[in-house]
């Protein structure tokens, strides 16, 4: 049997989606931006698309969803044109940033650092939660940008994105939100709260890779981050994505209609998967149930160093994720465990489950069963666990 | 940059067939109590090494019969990745038969060369060769434990860059050697910096007491200090010309001794000084290459003119080196 529990990397393409991308690649191949009839075919499938996209975050139309290639794309262009247009230009000097952001998030930010500016990370707190009224204590009037995600790609964590748009208007500084892992998860509406920009990312909610968009409310329009034949109303050149485009709508769709089956089913089954993991001794979970995307367990099995754990479950046709060192090419801990302060033993161990709606309830019970027989394998082999004669000082516990 | 590097690709590709089988099923995990010991009438030896909050940590086990100091049973418990428990396994396994002090000399090196299903592939990725290396540290700890000394009296020289086991002074040798100025360069070498690369600047994996671009940086302020105080220095050329052969031997060998000796030996081989002759303006030193450097390609090119170069910097520089 294999199971996908790795739903927060990416997910499985709803075959409704590649169903109506399929004509835009060989039959209806023009560009759409061309004057003739191959070009014409595509406009209506791109315009009821782009109506699912506006409609899924409930943007009026007055603002923009530019799209894009991907939510690393839409990070990248929110933080670089506010440093060109405020920063580098010497009216602000300062953005905020929370410390547990996405890759293109922290690493554009870093690289704003690197230019001279300042940058804020706001910590999180035991939980792996954002308190939004730290924000006040950083922001300055020199602060051109706060970008905070909307759920945390690691623990499920939601960040309280409506206390903070709303700070952020009384400050009246632009408020990013990377709503990447959002999406299908939590209602998402960007009339609900006070949001200047927001990312998205087809592949997240089965949607196709190479697609992703970035909303601008009107009156916070962006410097541009790709000059060229000026498609996307000048925003983002770049010939379309048509099949990729049409996909997201879809995708957008069947995402929405699904957030009822995702805030129950889905969350049933991670509910049970939960459940049956914490019976298992020393196991840990961060963050409280209720405040965590319905899909996303980040759970700790004290012993088991993360990589060893993926090991066992691949080889029962399992996937999961860790961000533990070993795993990643930098050897870094996890970052979300070690923000947390989690017990420094801990910071290793953490594994990721992350379900979606297609995830069964046969599929839960298989990796239940597996997950207790790597337990068992890995403890017995760990030294965390292991024999020692007595009088041995333990030299396991501090740093070498 | 380039093909290999665009794509990535997941780290258990790059896994030996035989660090796989290990992480599946290690032979050697396990743990040896007090009384099975000494039901063998052996010592007991049990030495941790790392720590969990690091990522990976080392609980070994040895039965050592204390008349031969022979190591009769060899057992491990690990916390780590796939690599750090094969590793472990491997590790336990080498140490098995050996005397303490044999066991000693056993390296990471060995331990990865030990998991490889080929000999010139790679066990595991550049990332991973750390893993090795907490192996080789608890053999230390463990026969520092057994003899009752301190674990650093195994290591005769700092080891700056712990996956490749490169020494402090075998680099600050080869920096000067062939003046080198950035770390790609060290790399090239001496292979430092090329695994885990903790070992480049401060920020990696491991603290280090000291980093490749720190040897980098009093290199260079070196050769600044070098180049102020140049003028005093000229006088000495003259003086080398007018010693007695004798003197002359007597000169080239320290200089040999202190600068270009210990790397041929690390290399497994030497060399030696055969005649000096002057020869019009030039003064001609003869010398033989024994052991591994006779035949190294790099003793009539690379090695020759660093041999050279440094003669003719500390003593002439009318020097010219003849191997015979």
């Amino acid at each position: 049997m294999r199971v996908y529990l790795d739903n927060n990397a990416t997910t499985i393409v709803d075959p409704h989606v590649f169903e109506e991308m399929e004509p835009y690649f060989v039959q209806k191949y023009g560009n759409p931006n061309s004057l003739h009839s191959f070009a014409s075919e595509t406009h209506p499938a791109l315009k009821v698309a782009m109506e699912k996209i506006y409609a899924g975050i409930h943007a009026p139309k007055e603002d923009s969803v530019v799209i894009t290639s991907c939510a690393t794309e839409s990070n990248n262009w929110v933080l670089k044109s506010i440093y060109f247009e405020q920063i580098l230009t010497g009216k602000k000097n300062h953005i905020v940033v929370s410390e547990v952001e996405h890759p293109s998030i922290i690493a554009t930010a870093k690289w704003i650092e690197s230019m001279g500016a300042k940058v804020t990370y706001l910590p999180i707190n035991h939980e792996g939660l954002i308190e939004a009224e730290k924000l006040r204590e950083v922001i300055t009037d020199k602060t051109a940008l706060v970008s905070i995600m909307w759920a945390n790609n690691e623990t499920g964590a939601i960040f309280p994105v409506y206390e903070i748009g709303e700070i952020c208007a009384e400050f009246g500084v632009p408020f990013h939100t990377d709503a990447v892992q959002a999406i299908g998860k939590v209602p998402v509406d960007v009339q609900a709260l006070n949001v200047d920009y927001l990312t998205f990312s087809a592949h997240k909610f089965h949607g196709p890779k190479g697609v992703g968009a970035l909303y601008i409310k009107k009156g916070r329009e962006l410097t541009p981050c790709f000059h060229g034949g000026s498609q996307m109303g000048g925003y983002r050149s770049g010939t379309l994505n048509v099949p990729g485009i049409v996909g997201m709508g879809k995708a957008m769709e069947a995402a929405v209609d699904a957030l009822d089956f995702e805030m129950t089913e889905v969350r049933e089954l991670r509910d049970m998967l939960e459940d049956a993991l914490l019976e298992i001794p020393d196991t840990f979970v961060v963050t409280p149930r209720n405040k965590r995307t319905p899909n996303t367990i980040l759970i700790s099995f004290r012993g088991i160093e993360g990589e060893s754990m993926l090991w066992d479950l691949n080889r029962a046709g399992i996937a999961a994720s860790t961000g533990s060192a070993c795993a990643s090419e930098d050897l870094e801990a996890n970052s979300v465990m070690e923000a947390i302060g989690a017990a420094e033993d801990l910071a290793h161990t953490a594994v990721r489950f992350s379900l979606s709606r297609y995830t069964t309830e046969e599929e839960i019970e298989y990796t239940i069963e597996v997950v207790k027989k790597a337990v068992e394998r890995l403890r017995g082999i760990s030294s965390s666990y292991a024999y020692a004669p007595e009088g041995h000082e333990s030299g396991l516990d501090a740093h070498h | 940059m380039g093909f290999d590097s665009l794509i990535g690709g997941t780290i258990w590709d790059e896994y030996s067939n035989k660090v796989t089988e290990l992480m599946n099923n290690p032979k050697n995990m396990g743990e040896i109590t007090e009384e099975q010991a000494e039901a063998m009438g052996a010592k007991l030896i049990v030495a941790d090494f790392g720590a969990e909050s690091c990522g990976d940590a080392v609980r070994l086990y040895w039965a050592v019969d204390p008349k031969t100091d022979v190591i009769l049973e060899s057992k491990f418990k690990s916390f780590g990745c796939g690599t750090a428990i094969a590793s472990s396994d491997t590790m336990a396994e080498l140490c098995k038969g050996k005397t303490v002090d044999e066991a000693v000399k056993i390296t990471n090196i060995d331990v990865e060369k030990a998991m490889r299903d080929e000999p010139d592939t790679p066990a595991v990725p550049p990332q991973k060769m750390h893993c090795s290396v907490m192996a080789y540290d608890v053999i230390k700890k463990a026969a520092a434990q057994y003899k009752g000394v301190d674990m650093d009296s195994f290591e005769e020289d700092i080891i700056v860059c712990e996956c490749a086991r490169v020494s402090l002074s075998t680099l600050r040798e080869v920096i000067r050697l062939n003046d080198l100025t950035t770390v790609e360069q060290i790399t090239d070498y001496t292979k430092a910096g090329a695994f885990c690369k903790s070992c480049i600047k401060p920020g990696g994996h491991e603290e280090k007491d000291i980093y490749l671009v720190d040897l980098l940086e009093e290199y260079e302020k070196e050769k600044m200090a070098a180049a102020a105080t140049i003028g005093n220095e000229s006088g000495g050329a003259g003086s080398f010309k007018e010693m007695t052969i004798v003197q002359k031997i007597k000169a080239v060998d320290k200089v040999i001794d202190e600068n270009i000796r210990q790397m041929l030996i690390m290399d497994g081989g030497d060399m030696e000084i055969l005649d000096i002759k002057e020869n019009g303006e030039h003064i001609d030193i003869y010398i033989r290459y024994l052991g591994a450097c006779s035949g190294c390609a790099s003793s009539s090119t690379g090695t020759l003119f660093a041999i050279e170069n440094i003669l003719k910097e500390k003593l002439d520089p009318n020097i010219r080196v003849l191997p015979i």
